[in-house]
């Protein structure tokens, strides 16, 4: 077990590096640091303006090699920075990226955490009645509303919910966000539904595939022939199986919780770390950007090694060798 | 007198094909008492797993049980409701598989799984319950019961999966094991083990077992009486001296001819030549007719009766009928 | 040459090479019976997918009408479908006679079914037109990463060695990172533009299939005719283009066809963001939203960029899981 993290943790660090040398070609070779003062200052500045600019932000070392002095690069600034966690500031309004990422966790999280808790509960609960009926009109009925719900974009549902929800019926209201426990769940309520519903179609057709293949198997026979009705046997036997696949997938989600989301924040005007990023594009602040997208790499590595952690405790087949 | 534990007659399960639903298990009539050991024998493909499973009623759909009667310590399955259904499986009747590894749920203790057995059919605490599935892994011969009650299926051999599937098999004192194949997918040095488990268990307890193999030689070994299927049907019944010894029915002979240890050294093997028909394209008149060395006038056009023979033994067969006849 | 010029070539040889493909493969039993049971599964959603092909093509075939002097806009055969000059001066409801705003009376009164947008473009052409961005979202670059995705997926897991860590090292940093932050990053640096668009979308996409295509041909690698194979002296290239790649064709079509609508919507999100490419329902959808806020409301424009969106969506998910269903290999073993 304990080799078996080592060479996780040896894999997490190699792709670490890796993510960071691609964000460095992306974002200082592709995009050069002229392009991106350029959009900072304007198209039509002079040279003179983009030079300083770029002192100003720390885009005016040599890229990769610095004949003066070896290890004076942007390339070798670019990876202590990341893995020190000194993030600076950002090109659009110079403001420390660190600390406004770490507010922004706070209201992201507000909403991830029950979206992820009610959407768990409610996939399980009712993928677990439908693959129940399965071959039965519940079944059909259940996979047919699956793929409808599945084939309507997010954006749909937002507006969507916005204007019958918020405007209609007037029982949210349609954005905004609020510290203060008892009314930041009247702001919440509208987003949690719309990722709810978003969510629940291709969550119903994954976790009904995984309880009825589960429920062809052998030892379900061998349970039948024991004399255990039907719900026992999808409750208890169905069930336990199941929950090692499934267990996999919602381990990954959790790091997630805390990158909130592009689309709902923005509608909803939660100010988490999904806003932040879309003000950073909307701003074309590369630097942000580049953060961003690292601590979200981060997020997954943390939950590959998590899911993969999980997995081994959870079946005992892989548990006990 | 021996009470009659499982009477079944005219049973008939069918499943849906090209052509509509086909008969994969075509008026089959059994019988078997207590203590008594019946092997329905046959090649894969022939129905007598189907018909193991109809006997509780475990028939996956689309497969259906369309006619017939069931009857087991007296109480008539078919048409049981469901709850008591549930009380006769694992109680009246409790049924053993091929695949041990694949029949366990591997993710819980093999004890958990016996006590589930034991708890689905007696009102016992959960230490009383843990308690006699330790003397039932004694029972069927699994070293040291305590610690393994506390194993997952996996960590046990094939033979101790086998051990422990007949214990879950055994917790609700069944009067009949239905055993499906039990050692086929097991070494032949744990198959012998499994058999003699078999036979120690219906002598101390009066069980009554159905052994369904492919294998004559299990036959042999196990059972008191014999029936032969093919293609669905029944083609010879009888008690195991008499089928194994003096079988009239051609299929039967073929068997029996083709094992190999019976052949002298240096012959030809003996073979049944063509292949088993697939359920739904069985042969017009007797199923047997296109492979049979004895097949003469009617066998393609009518189906054959029962033959009654000596001593119980029965063939069904026109060639065998035209010879009782003369 | 013009571009319109290059895109009617393109066209061209899709149709040719879609033709030629579907010549060769007409004697093959296997795909003929998968056709045919998907027809049979799915004949209304095949419909539709062959409806908004069918608009996509016409709308990707334009020309310049020669007459007239200035500089003339290439039209294309959708376009043409509908009346010269068909566009208003601003809002109308469905099949009205007048403006929405000011009931000014209309060019074409009662010709627009769908209304029109606030700069009185024809609501049902564009949406009409929308499928050309969708499908060139969804299939052609598909058509580009699937394979890309193949070519580093199979060479990794059938040559092995330093090509095969390279490879897993490329897929598992690009899949470390979020795919829709890095689309927006991809499109940031390299300009918003559709060919970037669906660049940006390839890169991003062929990731999951290439791990996919390895992985199977790591199996395929084992299996008793390629290393008879092998051991007869079949040159490398033969075994994997004559062995590994049909036996990874039905892995492609269901990976095609189900990562179609996730790229669709996809630059739906993008639209949202001002990334997306122009004419594409993600913008319509974006720039209907405050619409439903006016008072009396605009409902018309979103009504149908949804519908429309919706549309192709559930047709291709319908087809895709029956796709799935008919390619499953246990069935396809069961079938050969």
């Amino acid at each position: 077990m304990l080799a078996y993290l080592v060479r996780r943790l040896a894999w997490a660090v190699v792709t670490v590096l890796g993510v960071l040398l691609f964000l460095f070609v992306l974002f200082f070779m592709l995009a050069t640091p002229d392009d991106i003062a350029r959009k900072a200052v304007g198209e039509k500045a002079p040279q003179a303006v983009l030079d300083q600019w770029k002192a100003n932000h720390g885009y005016d070392k040599p890229r990769v090699w610095n004949p003066e002095s070896p290890g004076d690069t942007m390339l070798v600034e670019h990876f202590r920075r990341m893995l020190t966690f000194d993030f600076g500031n950002s090109d659009a309004d110079d403001t420390p990226i660190g600390a406004r990422l770490w507010s922004g966790a706070g209201p992201s999280l507000a909403f991830t955490v029950p979206l992820f808790v009610s959407g768990l509960v409610l996939g399980i609960s009712l993928s677990l009645f439908i693959a129940f009926f399965r071959e039965t009109y519940i079944d059909r009925a259940g996979t047919v509303i699956a793929v409808l719900a599945m084939s309507v974009s997010t954006l749909l549902y937002i507006v969507g919910v916005q204007f019958v929800l918020g405007k209609l019926l007037r029982w949210f209201p349609i954005s905004g966000f609020d510290s203060s426990p008892e009314v930041m769940i009247r702001f919440l309520a509208l987003p949690v539904i719309v990722g709810l519903m978003s969510g629940i179609g291709g969550d119903l057709r994954f976790y009904r595939t995984v309880f009825v293949e589960e429920s062809s198997r052998d030892y379900v026979r061998t349970a039948r022939a024991k004399g255990c009705s039907e719900g026992r046997i999808m409750g208890r036997h169905v069930l336990r199986n199941s929950l090692i696949p499934i267990l996999t997938g919602v381990v990954m989600q959790i790091p997630f919780l805390f990158a909130g989301s592009l689309l709902l924040e923005s509608f909803f005007g939660i100010p988490g770390l999904g806003s932040i990023t879309v003000d950073a594009i909307n701003a074309n602040d590369f630097a942000t950007l580049r953060v961003v997208v690292y601590i979200d790499s981060l997020l997954f590595i943390v939950g590959m090694i998590a899911t993969d952690v999980s997995y081994t405790l959870a079946d005992p087949r892989v548990r006990l060798g | 007198m021996s009470e009659r534990v499982l009477e079944v007659d005219g049973l008939v399960v069918t499943f849906p094909g090209d052509t509509g639903r086909t008969a994969v298990v075509d008026h089959v009539d059994l019988t078997l008492d207590a203590g008594e050991a019946l092997a329905l024998v046959g090649e894969s493909g022939c129905g007598k797993s189907m018909t193991a499973l109809s006997l509780l009623r475990l028939v996956p759909k689309p497969g259906r049980i369309e006619a017939g009667r069931i009857q087991i310590a007296g109480q008539d399955v078919l048409a049981l409701p469901i709850p008591a259904l549930r009380s006769l499986r694992g109680r009246g009747a409790a049924m053993v598989f091929q695949e041990p590894m694949t029949s366990l749920n591997p993710v819980v203790t093999v004890g958990a799984q016996v006590v589930e057995a034991i708890r689905l059919h007696e009102r016992v605490t959960a230490d009383a319950a843990r308690r006699r599935a330790g003397e039932l892994f004694a029972r069927v011969g699994i070293p040291d019961p305590e610690a393994r009650l506390d194993a997952y299926a996996h960590q046990l051999s094939g033979g101790m999966k086998q051990r422990a599937m007949i214990a879950i098999a055994l917790a609700a004192k069944p009067k009949l094991l239905i055993a499906d194949e039990p050692t086929t997918a097991l070494d032949v040095t744990i198959q012998a083990q499994i058999l003699d488990l078999l036979r120690d268990l219906r002598r101390d307890s009066g069980m009554a077992l159905l052994l369904i193999t492919h294998d004559l030689g299990i036959v042999n070994e196990v059972a008191d009486r014999v029936a032969v299927m093919y293609a669905g049907q029944l083609v010879e019944t009888g008690s195991r001296e008499l089928v194994l010894g003096a079988a009239r029915h051609p299929y039967t002979q073929g068997l029996l001819r083709s094992i190999p240890a019976l052949a002298p050294r240096g012959a030809r093997l003996s073979e049944i030549p063509g292949s088993v028909p697939s359920a739904g394209a069985w042969p017009s008149g007797c199923r047997f007719h296109p492979r049979c060395p004895r097949a003469f006038e009617p066998c393609p056009r009518i189906d054959p009766g029962w033959t009654e023979l000596r001593a119980g033994q029965r063939a069904r067969c026109h060639a065998v009928a035209k010879e009782e006849a003369s | 040459m013009p571009l319109h010029v290059w895109v009617n070539a393109g066209v061209a040889l899709l149709v040719l090479g879609v033709t030629v493909a579907a010549w060769r493969i007409r004697h093959n039993t296997l795909w003929r019976e998968a056709g045919r049971e998907l027809w049979r599964r799915r004949p209304l959603a095949l419909t539709f997918v062959a409806l908004y092909s069918a608009f996509a093509l016409c709308d990707s075939i334009s020309w310049i009408d020669a007459e007239g002097m200035g500089v003339r806009e290439p039209r294309s055969l959708l376009v043409r479908a509908f009346p010269a000059d068909f566009q208003e001066a601003s809002y109308s409801a469905p099949l009205a006679d007048v403006e929405f705003y000011g009931a000014q009376p209309l060019k074409h009164p009662g010709a627009h079914w769908l209304g029109t947008d606030i700069l009185g473009r024809d609501v049902l052409l564009q949406a009409l037109r929308g499928a050309r961005v969708a499908l060139l979202v969804g299939g052609l670059t598909s058509l580009i990463a699937i394979p890309l995705a193949l070519l580093f997926g199979v060479a990794a897991g059938y040559r092995g060695g330093w090509l095969d860590d390279v490879v897993v090292f490329l897929i598992t940093v690009l899949f470390a990172m979020p795919g829709l932050l890095l689309l927006i990053a991809l499109i940031m640096a390299l300009g918003r533009g559709p060919v970037q668009v669906c660049i940006a979308l390839g890169v991003t996409g062929w990731v999951s299939f290439a791990r996919l295509a390895r992985g199977e041909t790591l199996k395929l690698r084992e299996l008793d005719y390629v290393q008879a194979a092998r051991a007869l002296g079949v040159s490398e290239l033969r075994i994997v283009v004559r062995h590994v790649v049909p036996n990874l064709m039905h892995l492609v079509v269901i990976t095609f066809v189900l990562t179609f609508s996730g790229l669709v919507l996809s630059e739906a999100v993008l639209s949202w963001l001002g990334l997306g490419i122009d004419g594409s329902w993600g913008q319509m959808i974006d720039r209907a939203r405050d619409e439903l806020s006016r008072d009396p409301i605009i409902w018309w424009n979103l009504t149908a960029a949804s519908a429309a969106l919706f549309g192709l969506i559930l047709a291709v998910n319908l087809v895709g899981d029956a796709v799935r269903d008919i390619l499953d290999p246990r069935t396809l073993r069961e079938r050969a």
